[in-house]
């Protein structure tokens, strides 16, 4: 998440030198697989810290009587990973479990890479909200990974500074800039907030809030919404706010913002699930002084919130013992304890319905012991996540997001534009890569 | 390395005008020469003293201090990062030593048999062999990660310490510095010479040439130390147990902990300022071989 330019120069060298060797040899050999009893040992690329800890509970535990022992590859996340996944696919020698974000999902499938294990995971379907489980089927019959993470958004705010400013906090995106100019009218050397170009995934997530779908397939063609009516007003509004001077229009992520955000010059931020932990280290002399509250609405009654991160547990087909993995897979994701030791030792928010408000999520977290129904209110909101549509050139729409929006960010100057240039990469991207687009 | 170029620069800029007429003053120090390199060194040395003065705050003070003043956390920091999962931080330090120290070595002995070859025989196909080198000196050690990964999966090495280590043993620079070297400093008389009393060929490599090439040599080892130590993308594709991880892996790791996690920064600067000191010991320690020339002389010309 923190700081994409990074990850993005990682990926971009990856991308580059795959390219280069595009033609390099691409030996086929089909060794069908079946899962045969006797031991088995997986291996699993995750980022996911303190997974060993968690896996330790399935090798002493179900996959001791099973005899599936699962060994951890702790990798870094980001688009680098799903371009080394790719890479070792192309040799064959992919791991037999991957961690891998919503987004990526796509990519993977198209590349082959992932299988499918809708018969092998059983009823994992029904601990999921429909548009979690949704993201992980593309829309087909198969099920080519199982939820683990999600990052439903909020909206998160100064509770003492709008009190003191006597803020009412907004429930709609109109009263949203109303807030930030009243702000503007009292305080006017602080910002509600700011307008960052520097992750993708935020701007995705208020665009599919929105009702946004920017990939979707219709038979064997792939149609690209980048620029539809629901992204362009999430655009529009943005922008306006950026043009007025109403909010700011610095990236996140940098010192200056961590600064910002400790000393009170910005009091709101749009973000998701995952965001104390953010704040803990961006923020630290503020702790007890913030609160959440669901994102604001495009129209008063409204109740959607879009995603921002999360990621699932996939099985590869290089994999030699699928319906093993798979079988981990469903574990790690749906089982009680599993789900509480990922809660407690890996931090993660669980797309798992039910364990939202497990024993794990009594308690908010520790930067906002004030709110202590943090995590009930979490729950309710993460219900209401609008589905998304991701496509398998996602890394290409977020790194022309970022230049693009970037530069209309730091001249204040026309955000739709910017998506136009956007809907238009993404398409000659697709174009190029041997996809059927749909105008 | 300043205080030579800045007697330099003058003797070799100062022929024209007013050093005609009177003697050049030894001590004067040339402004413009001086302010340049000046700057040079405030530019590189800059980042240099961030990490080391980051590397001394603690996550608190990190971005709400003053950014050049030392902060309180050092000690602190490095307990952290020597916890962190069982002291893995120590193991990354162990490998890049080891994928560093043991890679260059070798490398720089493929370098010496090879570059020593190229300069003191002549056989057919050799000025070939040496333009292959030379197109490989321009072709970017990034383009052939993938196909050496791909390779090395068809002999099922990947994700081993040799899977690191046998790439970076030819280094077409390497060879290339080396046969200049040798070119230069090995001249053929002395080699004849040993021929006339009878040595054989890898007598004469090993106690004529090799003392006369070990300048060349230091600079080849310390080009690939440094290489290999700062290698990202070959281990990155190579490995994918991070009880293997070199340095620079293992630090990327740190930073990117998916999008519930907070980065560790105060982990990662640590960590980033004890990985240059090995670097910057290294220099100190190998500099006075650069000056090692005593054979120089021979032979009359």
């Amino acid at each position: 998440m923190p700081n994409t330019k990074r990850r993005r120069l990682v990926a971009t060298s990856v991308a580059v030198a795959l390219g280069a060797t595009a033609l390099a040899a691409c030996g086929s050999s089909n060794d069908d697989s079946k899962a045969e009893p006797g031991p088995v040992t997986l291996t699993y690329w995750t980022w996911t810290p303190g997974m060993d800890k968690v896996v330790d509970l399935w090798n002493k535990g179900p996959g001791k009587k099973d005899q599936i022992t699962v060994t951890v590859k702790k990798q870094a996340s980001g688009d680098s990973l799903v371009t080394k996944i790719l890479t070792a696919h192309k040799a064959k020698k992919a791991p037999d479990l991957v961690q891998a974000e919503y987004q990526a999902l796509p990519t993977l499938v198209s590349n082959d890479a992932l299988a499918d294990i809708a018969k092998d995971v059983g009823d994992a379907k029904s601990k999921f909200a429909d548009g979690v489980w949704q993201q992980t089927t593309l829309g087909t019959d198969a099920v080519y990974a199982v939820p683990q993470d999600i990052g439903p958004m909020m909206f998160y705010y100064r509770a003492d500074l709008f009190k003191k400013y006597g803020l009412k906090v907004p429930t709609t995106w109109d009263e949203f800039a109303q807030v930030a100019r009243d702000l503007k009218k009292k305080a006017p050397d602080k910002d509600l907030t700011t307008f960052s170009a520097n992750d993708s995934g935020l701007f995705a997530g208020l665009a599919q809030q929105a009702g946004a779908k920017w990939w979707t397939t219709s038979g064997d063609e792939w149609k690209v919404g980048i620029d539809d009516a629901a992204t362009q007003k999430v655009a529009k509004f943005w922008g306006g706010l950026v043009k007025e001077g109403a909010i700011d229009n610095q990236p996140m992520y940098t010192p200056a913002w961590n600064k910002a955000l400790d000393t009170g010059k910005q009091i709101a931020w749009v973000s998701a699930v995952w965001a104390p932990g953010t704040l803990t280290t961006a923020a630290p002399d503020t702790k007890g002084k913030w609160a959440m509250a669901p994102l604001p609405q495009w129209s008063a009654g409204q109740n959607v919130t879009g995603s921002w991160g999360g990621s699932s547990t996939a099985v590869t087909t290089d994999s030699a013992h699928k319906a093993a993995a798979a079988k981990f897979a469903a574990w790690l994701n749906t089982d009680g304890t599993a789900l509480e030791a990922l809660a407690k030792d890996s931090g993660i928010y669980p797309a798992a319905t039910n364990a939202q408000t497990s024993g794990a999520f009594a308690t908010p977290p520790a930067y906002f012991a004030n709110q202590p129904d943090f995590y009930t209110k979490a729950a309710e909101i993460a219900k209401t996540t609008a589905p998304s549509a991701w496509g398998p050139n996602v890394n290409v729409a977020y790194t022309t997001f970022n230049d693009a929006f970037g530069a209309a960010a730091k001249n204040k100057s026309d955000f739709v534009a910017a998506l136009n240039t956007m809907q238009d990469a993404t398409v000659a991207d697709l174009k190029k890569q041997g996809f059927e687009v749909s105008q | 390395m300043s205080s030579l170029a800045v007697q330099k620069i003058p003797s070799a800029a100062g022929t024209t005008g007013a050093a005609q007429d009177r003697p050049p003053l030894r001590r004067r120090i040339a402004l413009v020469p001086t302010v340049t390199l000046l700057i040079g060194a405030i530019y590189t040395l800059l980042p240099v003293a961030w990490v080391v003065i980051a590397s001394t705050k603690s996550g608190r003070e990190l971005f709400s201090t003053f950014t050049f003043l030392p902060g309180t956390g050092f000690a602190d920091n490095i307990r952290q990062l020597s916890a962190y999962r069982d002291g893995v931080y120590w193991k990354w330090m162990g490998n890049s030593a080891l994928y560093a120290g043991l890679g260059a070595l070798m490398s720089t002995c493929v370098s010496a048999f090879s570059g020593y070859a190229l300069a003191a025989y002549r056989f057919r196909g050799r000025e070939t062999i040496f333009n292959v080198l030379l197109a490989g000196v321009l072709m970017p050690p990034i383009i052939l990660a993938i196909p050496q990964y791909l390779l090395l999966a068809k002999a099922d090495l990947t994700d081993s310490y040799l899977s690191v280590l046998l790439p970076q043993i030819l280094s077409p620079y390497g060879v290339y510095l080396a046969r200049i070297y040798a070119t230069a400093a090995v001249p053929a008389d002395v080699v004849e010479a040993g021929r006339m009393d009878g040595a054989g060929e890898w007598r004469i490599f090993t106690r004529v040439a090799l003392p006369m090439m070990v300048p060349g040599l230091v600079t080849v080892f310390l080009f690939q130390f440094v290489a290999v130590w700062n290698n990202f993308l070959l281990p990155y594709i190579m490995l994918s147990d991070d009880e293997k991880f070199p340095i620079t892996l293992g630090l990327y790791t740190l930073l990117e902990q998916g999008s519930n996690q907070p980065a560790l920064y105060t982990l990662v600067i640590t960590g980033a300022f004890l990985a240059v000191i090995p670097l910057i010991a290294l220099f100190l320690v190998i500099q006075r071989f650069w000056s090692l020339d005593l054979l120089s002389g021979a032979v009359k010309s």
